[in-house]
């Protein structure tokens, strides 16, 4: 995972507080004003639970005690009071609690459907700066983390609600208790707050720790051959083991914090209920209050101290979910896109391309951090600096098949993903029969041209359905094009034929059987230009001369990165590029005769053959 | 779904059996966690301090004719000494919990890390790797997380509740009984819940298993979404998952907020009764108002703990089950066993190998290879190599050429029959003198996170940079070296993701042949390299290693065109063996292979 900086604990909190709470609030109202009603009743109710202690104190239990004064009205009250309160409490309880989980998993579902539809809006250049693992993380642990105030959120309400109560009553019974009251719940705020910042800080560390102990292990596991093959055991257990043992010494720490602040968490509210029996043992000698309302107070204590740990818990999560909606915020707002056209070419059969001028230049930084300022950018040197294409210009006409030769990094796939518009060139322009690529609109494009990529994906699927790709085809047309993919055989004889599930990424099939899948996904469409990037390449040399044999036949115009000779004696054309530009193009027969270059790498292919 | 078989829930004498077992592989632990238990004891009597001070005060200081502030400080003071010394227990218990336990283990961790590493499982069963990682990293966590929350919280809200029940009674038996009466209604209430709440929480893991999943199609497959313009279909389906997310995680967390309601009603049933029976009591004199009160208390003091119990057992199971997946691993017997100090070194001199009526079946884990009962991957194999020879091994997938090679290197034993080299059984020569002198560079170009230099230099530690480029030089790839950013200095990335495959596989044999093994094994190791690059370099390598014995897994018949020998395998059986000419000649596979080959290119 890519270094995910600032520190949580680093940023400025306030104001992007106020912004993460009233943004939160405004997207879940409804589950959050179910959260609110129920935090007052139990706000209510916590407090109204004290008094009637208090009462049951002053007037049922003492009388009793004094004078052996008991009536059955009176117990059945007391009880029918103490259930009735409890039956409240506990419906507020379960309301609040039910109104955060509600607003928290609302919260989740709009910004994980906005994250992800965004993704699929934003334009192919956008996802390359950003690596999969952050987009990953940011649809899943982000949302997640900006969502989390939505847990506290109700019952640090509630909690307010009964702080507010209590400073009322405690002032206006009695000046002293209140002192009790207002030295303690700050007391306990600070403590909670100084414990919750500082566990998250070692909390954090250990964390990283922990991810770094599983690269090591996934990294020296995935190694396991060259490992045991160059005898690197004991420096591997060396390496495994240091981080294995700072990663102890951290939990250590996190224990050492817990010795300090759990015991005086702990210890706080039960002092301060000892302090409020002495001052109010005090004040009842001096008859300012009754014995009942000692009780009360200490009963309120204890009710009202443990929930204020929220606050603690409130502030401690803060940053982590404001750094959370930050990065959620800035695929949001991220104002790339990718616009369609509206034009619908009708023609039928194979279609012309003419590219003319164009250039294309890769980002010469491709790794960007979500956190805004976005210009905060990491070289990470994938080799693909400053590549690309430019000044090229040709023409594939219709119905004939072009393959594009070059050496690795030439610019071949590239030319390849701007004929299909998988992002746009710089300068310079390509249409279609006639029609500027940019005017088409996304569903024409998508019927007329398909591309079949280097690298095979497929979905987590059955086979039938990696071909449709859930559009509505005869069946028969679908059982075509996997025979002229030379794919129908081998799914045959797949225990479940074509409804097999091809497991994540298509995990199952071989590399030359996923490539043979996505090609008939191509074909079914019947498209009218069909871009094939080296895709054949995990494929047999014997069935990939079948396949392309066979889209000879097909009223569809071809262009086809190749690699090896067979296919590309089969082009009717020749296109040779080096460097990001067309160094010339012709029969294959010429282009071997006259262009050294040509020839030298067309020979190297062969060499591997020879 | 593998959540459900990590889920899966022990027997208590399952668990107990466990404990037992990680108690023994790590004896430190069970010394300290008595000595833990006996200061957790102490800690949490701080916890009733409270409720019998104010019995105390509100009986003897306040009610007994008057207040009496002496009694009321002197109680007060007490109590206050009960809560200090009792929260230092509890620092105390804290910091040694986590010591002992971080300790033991950080030293499970690594061992089974160690142990892990001598299983050849590892490197047969790919996609077991992913499990493997999860006994080293999750699973040890997952013990602990028990130890340091879950089993600390079982510990101390068990030990509780127990005091408040000793309490109770001894404040006042009839009261105490009335608690202890209505517990098993709490309990069964709290089972209640608990079930439902297990089954709602495995279901939201599911789904974010599969909402991850299908996010993780929607980033990863993006190009092939855009060219084929099904962004309808796929936010779709995203939004059903997400949906299916969320309706879940809200489902449970009903359940969850109903369970604490509920709680909170059986605590108010409880005090009620405590209202009445205390009443009762107090007015015909046998119990006093303070204990009543106390009650109140003492009640919270019960009841809280009892609902974390189920939570607590739940995190335990997890715990226990991942504890003992890790012991389960350390109790697979490594296969290949390094014979150490009994063991001889490889002689000083080129080295050859002879394989002797070799067959393998791949084992189970936790099988040695005579034990397998598998069909053989390989059979009958009964072949020497000279020294310097100049062998290529050729065969279709899952003929048994990789696992010739790797019998070849002691990978793996052969499940009968012997692989000597230089005379000498490979089962008796010490690892040290084996690695150091057979090498093997396997056809994925595997680097670790470093530069360049520093993955070299795993080939043979301490190489200066001048041998480093000079091992470079002589492969004819200088040139491509200081095309790179930062020549030996560039770093490679995770994995050698910054390098293109072909471009690991050019690190890898540099790092190979710096070791100057005397037997080296390449499995299809230029694969993936241009095949400009390829030819200059296997010319180069050829050079370097005049002298040694080579033996290549070829993928393309070129390299086995251009060696001594060629060795043809068919369904685990050595079929031909001579020159290529004389095998193509021969007709066979090999002339098969070939012809096919040449129509190909």
């Amino acid at each position: 995972m890519a270094a995910r900086h600032p520190e949580p604990n680093q940023i400025p909190v306030a104001g992007n507080a106020r912004h993460l709470i009233g943004r939160q609030l405004r997207r879940a109202p409804r589950e959050f004003t179910l959260g609110g009603v129920g935090t007052t009743i139990y706000a209510a109710m916590t407090v109204l639970s004290s008094f009637v202690i208090g009462w049951i104190t002053d007037d049922i239990l003492l009388p009793a005690a004094d004078r052996g004064d008991v009536t059955t009205a009176s117990l059945a009250a007391a009880a029918g009071a103490v259930i009735g309160v409890g039956l409240l409490r506990g419906f507020g309880i379960a309301m609040r609690r039910t109104g955060a989980y509600y607003s928290q998993y609302r919260l989740q579902y709009r910004d994980r459907i906005e994250v992800t539809s965004k993704y699929l809006d934003l334009p192919t250049e956008w996802h390359r700066r950003h690596p999969t693992g952050q987009l990953l993380a940011n649809a899943n642990e982000d949302v997640e983390a900006a969502s989390f105030i939505a847990s506290p959120l109700p019952m640090a309400f509630g909690v307010i609600l009964m702080l507010i109560a209590t400073a009322v009553i405690l002032i206006v019974t009695d000046p002293f208790l209140a002192l009790i009251g207002f030295m303690v719940g700050p007391a306990i705020l600070v403590v909670n707050y100084t414990y919750q910042r500082r566990m998250r800080a070692v909390a954090a560390k250990a964390q990283s720790l922990r991810a770094e102990v599983a690269d090591i292990a996934h990294e020296s596991f995935d190694a396991a051959l060259v490992v045991k093959t160059l005898g690197r055991e004991d420096d591997e257990v060396g390496r495994f083991g240091s981080r294995s043992d700072e990663l102890r010494d951290r939990m250590v720490e996190v224990g050492g914090l817990r010795a300090v602040f759990d015991p005086v968490m702990d210890s706080l509210p039960n002092l301060g209920i000892l302090a409020v029996l002495v001052v109010g043992a005090w004040r009842v000698d001096q008859g300012i209050i009754t014995a009942g309302t000692l009780v009360s107070f200490a009963y309120l204590f204890r009710l009202v101290a443990l929930p204020m740990r929220v606050f603690g818990w409130l502030l401690g999560e803060l940053p982590r979910s404001i750094v959370g909606l930050s990065r959620v915020e800035s695929v949001l707002d991220a104002d790339e896109s990718f616009a369609y056209g509206q034009s619908t070419p009708d023609q039928a059969g194979g279609a012309g391309a003419r590219v003319s001028d164009i250039a294309y230049r890769y980002e010469d930084s491709d790794v960007e951090d979500l956190l805004p300022p976005s210009d905060q950018r990491a070289s990470n040197g994938t080799g693909e600096l400053g590549r690309g294409v430019e000044s090229v210009t040709l023409e594939v006409p219709p119905g004939k098949t072009v393959a594009i030769v070059g050496p690795t990094g030439a610019g071949k796939s590239t030319i390849a993903h701007l004929l299909v518009r998988l992002f746009d060139p710089d300068t310079g322009r390509i249409s279609f029969d006639g029609h500027m690529l940019l005017d088409i609109d996304r569903e024409s494009l998508a019927d007329s041209v398909s591309i079949v990529f280097q690298e095979t994906f497929l979905f987590n699927d059955t086979i039938y359905n990696n071909i449709t790709l859930d559009q509505e085809f005869p069946e028969d047309q679908v059982y075509s094009a996997a025979r002229l993919a030379m794919a129908d055989g081998f799914i045959q004889g797949l225990e479940n034929s074509y409804s097999t599930l091809v497991g994540e990424r298509g995990a199952s099939l071989s590399g030359g059987q996923r490539q043979r899948i996505a090609i008939a996904r191509a074909l079914v469409r019947h498209p009218r230009l069909l871009v094939l990037d080296d895709a054949t390449s995990a494929v047999d040399p014997a069935v990939e001369g079948q396949i392309l044999e066979g889209l000879r036949g097909l009223d569809t115009t071809v262009v086809i990165v190749a690699y090896r000779r067979s296919s590309i004696v089969l082009a009717d054309e020749v296109i040779f590029v080096d460097d990001g530009r067309v160094i010339d193009r012709g029969q294959h027969e010429d282009l071997y005769r006259t262009l050294p270059e040509y020839r030298n790498l067309i020979d190297a292919y062969e060499k591997e053959s020879a | 779904m593998t959540v459900r078989a990590e889920e899966r829930v022990q027997s208590p004498q399952g668990a107990l059996q466990t404990i037992r077992r990680g108690l023994a592989l790590s004896p430190e632990l069970r010394k300290g966690l008595v000595g833990t238990l006996l200061i957790a004891i102490a800690a949490t009597a701080g916890r009733v301090v409270v409720p019998i001070a104010i019995q105390q005060i509100i009986d003897n200081g306040v009610l007994d004719g008057g207040v009496d502030m002496t009694v009321v400080v002197t109680m007060a003071s007490l109590a206050l000494g009960a809560i200090l010394i009792t929260g230092l227990a509890t620092g105390w218990m804290h910091l040694r919990l986590a010591k002992v336990s971080e300790t033991a283990l950080s030293g499970l961790r690594i061992r089974a890390f160690r142990h892990i590493h001598n299983l050849s499982m590892l490197h047969q069963a790919s996609e077991q790797r992913g499990v493997l990682v999860a006994r080293v990293t999750s699973d040890v966590d997952q013990v602990s997380r028990f130890m340091q929350w879950a089993g600390l919280m079982l510990l101390v809200n068990g030990l509780q509740a127990m005091l408040a029940v000793v309490v109770m009674l001894t404040m006042s038996v009839p009261l105490g009984l009335v608690v202890i009466a209505l517990s098993p209604a709490v309990v069964g209430m709290i089972k209640f819940f608990q079930t439902r709440l297990r089954v709602a929480y495995l279901t939201v893991r599911e789904r974010v298993g599969q909402m991850l999943a299908l996010i993780a199609e929607t980033v990863v497959g993006a190009p092939v979404i855009r060219a084929y313009g099904i962004e309808d279909r796929t936010r779709a389906r995203l939004e059903e998952s997400i949906e299916a997310h969320r309706s879940a995680g809200a489902h449970a967390g009903r359940i969850s907020s109903v369970f604490s309601g509920m709680s909170e009603v059986s605590s108010s049933v409880i005090v009620a009764a405590i209202v009445v029976v205390g009443t009762l009591l107090a007015a015909n004199g046998s119990a006093t108002t303070g204990e009543v009160i106390a009650f109140f208390f003492l009640v919270q003091l019960f009841v809280q703990p009892v609902q974390f119990m189920g939570e607590a057992v739940n995190e335990a199971q997890t715990a226990v089950a991942g504890w003992s997946r890790v012991l389960d691993i350390l109790d697979i017997a490594p296969d290949v066993v390094d014979p150490g100090e009994d063991g001889v070194d490889l002689p000083h001199e080129p080295l050859g190998a002879v394989f002797a009526d070799v067959e393998f079946r791949y084992p189970r884990p936790g099988e040695t290879a005579s034990e397998a009962d598998a069909s053989p991957a390989l059979r009958d194999v009964d072949v020497a190599i000279p020294p310097q020879q100049k062998v290529a091994i050729v065969g279709e997938t899952g003929s048994g050429k990789t696992t010739f090679a790797k019998l070849l290197t002691r990978l793996m034993d052969p499940s009968s029959g012997s692989v000597k080299v230089s005379g000498i059984d490979l089962r008796t020569v010490r690892f040290d003198s084996l690695r150091d002198r057979v090498v093997m560079v396997p056809q994925e170009g595997i680097l670790f996170r470093g530069t360049i230099a520093d993955n070299v230099r795993m080939g043979r530690p301490g190489a200066s940079r001048e041998e480093i480029l000079s091992t470079f030089r002589t492969l004819g790839l200088s040139d491509w070296l200081s095309e790179l950013g930062q020549g030996l200095d560039t770093s490679v990335g995770e994995r050698g993701s910054s390098l293109s495959v072909g471009e690991r596989q050019l690190v890898t044999l540099v790092r190979a042949a710096i070791a100057e093994p005397d037997l080296l094994v390449l499995d299809e190791a230029t694969s993936a390299v241009d095949p400009a690059t390829e030819v200059r370099i296997s010319g180069a390598l050829n050079q370097l290693t005049s002298g040694r014995t080579v033996v290549t897994i070829a993928h393309r018949l070129s390299t086995a065109e251009a060696a001594d020998r060629v060795l043809v395998f068919d369904d685990g059986r050595l079929v031909q063996d001579g020159p290529h000419a004389e095998l193509v000649a021969e007709g066979g596979i090999y002339g098969r292979l070939y012809e096919s080959w040449q129509r190909g290119t």
